[in-house]
């Protein structure tokens, strides 16, 4: 039984498809089309996932989308209503969007459908899933676990935006919701607006800030914006926010508790931004532990699986860890809205069709790495890239690796592009851009000159499973880097006296540990783990890397620069090479130089992509 | 006419009989709107339409 799941309209939209019950493909829309956060609907990428899986259009049995429009509207309508007359201007903006397409969906997506292929059975065929069943569904089928607690946590779905389940076998048993517009997701998100960062892009941004201030407004927000109960369910003080009636996340009550207006973009950041983010993080935390260990409580289950835009919330999701409430903990690596389209045709297979679900081991998920994008063959590289005028050797396994560990170690940037492409938004060593972690000037190097991003924001370390345990307090798997766990004693530097005065962004280029590229101020690290079973050749990579110097961690980025889509294809990888100052290359088996190509190929890339 | 009836459905299975009225009256919102064919331009936080 062959299903496709399709998430679009919003942001992030995806096809995943799954055969049996088992994950076949599943792809970013913005990866094939090169803007970021594509929300159109994704014709590239369920093109891919019918490729891959050998079939055609009318060999799907059902066609699922990720969430149902008709119990959105009905939200959309009470919140207005709830808050009439305030929100008018809001209110018919949406209407506008609602009445001339939102609202004919379905309609709109057999149209869309239509394109791939003629089928008189479509209407019949096409499904619709809501939002946190679909949530809910990536975070506990693919997971390795025969039953756990599901958490599933975001802005909002169409009415909830927290979710707690219990999954047994197929079956997912909805426990509790809590409904819009009380949204931890979104109170996080209105930290993100004030501190001057995109909405549903730039929360990333501001954990990565977190840790360069002190929590000094985790009280006011308390105090304030939200009242939480024992177990975790709280209620957002609706009177400091604009969004359920405006065009901003937060009001003018909002700037008079913090003291000051929303930061612009271009704005610095300052110690105030930073103390900012510490504590909606700290606040974040506490809710979140308070929520798990209510579910061990009231579930008795060992296991938790999450899923939501909130569960790529690292730092949280480390806690969630230590806390020990759950033995173990699974979190889908697509979590976001594009994870949908994979739940929501799991959620079919398992719950609308009743198929049994394959017993787990309770070590190994069905995700195969995240690595479910397109791969390309080394004649299909060698061709696509000698047409873009590149310069390059084919070369051997064995050379490939020692070629790149011996840039890297050189201090390097290196492209690193192998294999299926990432599904979500992290890149786990398929489409990656790889550097030496010894390098104190690393961060600046690859922040600046290569991603074209702010400065303090922090580099993951890729790590060796099997040696995890000796740079990092971490004693789990983390192959999604959606683990925050601090480097170990005895790798740290310790600070002076005079450093430790130091505050802010001063802190930034101080030496905090023999891998100082992916050591965060607080000496924190978000870390992946490298796994032989499911990425051998960066594994390999790594292995011989520990070989020459010792070390068996290497930086790991994502293959873009900001506001590009992490590249998808060979010319992609070479347009980001030429546009950055990525050293060296490697695609499949060919080594690229960036010294033996011709100049006039290089690229403009700074300007390229709309900021995130 | 398929879409009057599921938004009927739709309405009758989560006893929603209230919204009714104002379902009437969106209709003749859409009216007017198709009539002076205004462009419809996501807001800014997208998540919540």
């Amino acid at each position: 039984m062959n299903i496709l799941g399709v998430s679009a309209y919003y942001h992030d939209s995806a096809c995943a498809l799954i055969r049996d019950g088992n994950i076949i493909a599943a792809a970013h829309e913005e990866r094939f089309t090169r803007k970021k956060h594509d929300p159109r609907f994704p014709h590239h990428a369920l093109e891919y996932c019918l490729g891959e899986a050998g079939i055609s259009f009318c060999d799907l049995d059902h066609i699922v989308f990720y969430d149902k429009p008709f119990l959105k509207f009905e939200r959309l309508l009470e919140t207005y209503i709830a808050f009439a007359p305030r929100g008018f201007r809001s209110f018919s903006t949406s209407m506008l969007l609602w009445l001339k397409e939102k609202l004919f969906l379905k309609k709109t997506l057999l149209s869309e459908l239509s394109l791939h292929g003629k089928r008189e059975d479509l209407p019949n065929v096409l499904l619709f899933s809501e939002h946190h069943v679909s949530h809910a569904a990536s975070a506990y089928y693919p997971s390795p676990f025969n039953d756990a607690a599901i958490l599933t946590m975001d802005g909002v779905g169409e009415w909830a935006t927290t979710t707690v389940a219990v999954g047994k076998g197929k079956n997912i048993d909805i426990l509790q919701e809590i409904h819009f517009p009380h949204s931890l997701g979104l109170l996080y998100s209105a930290f993100t607006y004030y501190t001057g960062f995109k909405v549903n892009s730039g929360e990333y941004k501001l954990m990565g800030l977190a840790p360069y201030g002190t929590p000094r407004y985790a009280g006011v927000i308390r105090d304030n914006l939200i009242d939480v109960k024992n177990d975790g369910s709280f209620r957002l003080n609706m009177d400091y926010f604009d969004y359920c009636t405006g065009f901003t996340m937060t009001n003018n009550k909002f700037d008079v508790l913090f003291g000051g207006s929303a930061r612009l973009s271009e704005e610095p950041l300052t110690a105030r931004h930073m103390d900012l983010a510490a504590s909606i993080q700290t606040v974040t935390e506490e809710i979140i532990l308070s929520m798990t260990g209510s579910i061990a409580r009231d579930t008795g289950q060992k296991h938790l699986c999450l899923a939501g835009g909130v569960a790529l919330n690292c730092v949280a999701n480390g806690r969630i860890l230590r806390d020990g409430a759950f033995e173990k903990l699974w979190i889908q690596p697509a979590s976001g809205d594009a994870g949908g389209a994979l739940g929501a045709a799991l959620a079919v297979y398992h719950i609308h069709c009743g198929a049994e679900r394959k017993m787990a081991d309770g070590v190994t998920d069905s995700m195969m790495g995240a690595y479910l994008g397109p791969a390309f063959h080394q004649s299909e590289i060698e061709s696509k890239i000698r047409s873009m005028g590149a310069v390059f050797k084919v070369v051997t396994d064995e050379e490939l690796l020692n070629r790149c560990v011996d840039d890297l170690i050189a201090g390097k940037a290196v492209g690193w592009f192998q294999g299926r492409m990432e599904f979500g938004p992290r890149a786990l060593g398929a489409r990656s851009i790889l550097g030496d972690p010894r390098s104190a000037a690393m961060q600046t190097q690859l922040n600046l000159k290569v991603k074209f991003r702010e400065s303090f924001r922090p580099f993951a370390p890729a790590v060796l499973r099997e040696d995890l345990s000796q740079w990092f307090e971490l004693a789990v798997d983390s192959p999604y880097m959606l683990l925050v766990a601090d480097v170990v004693e005895e790798k740290r530097h310790p600070m002076s006296e005079e450093e430790q005065m130091l505050f802010g962004i001063d802190k930034l280029n101080l030496v905090r540990s023999e891998i100082p590229a992916v050591t965060h101020v607080d000496y924190s690290a978000r870390v992946q783990t490298v796994h032989k079973e499911t990425n051998p050749l960066y594994h390999a990579l790594i292995t011989l890397f520990k070989e020459k110097t010792g070390c068996p961690v290497v930086v790991n980025t994502s293959f873009n620069v900001r506001g590009e889509p992490i590249v998808c294809s060979p010319e992609d990888a070479f347009r980001c090479f030429m546009g950055t100052d990525i050293e060296s290359l490697v695609i499949g088996n060919c080594y690229l130089e960036k010294s033996a190509q011709d100049n006039k190929l290089l690229l403009d890339y700074k300007n390229s992509f709309e900021l995130d | 006419m398929e879409f009057i009836k599921e938004f009927i459905s739709f309405l009758k299975q989560r006893k929603k009989y209230w919204l009714f009225p104002i379902i009437f009256i969106m209709v003749l919102f859409a009216i007017m709107l198709i009539a002076t064919q205004n462009s419809a331009v996501a807001p800014f936080i997208y998540t919540l339409f």
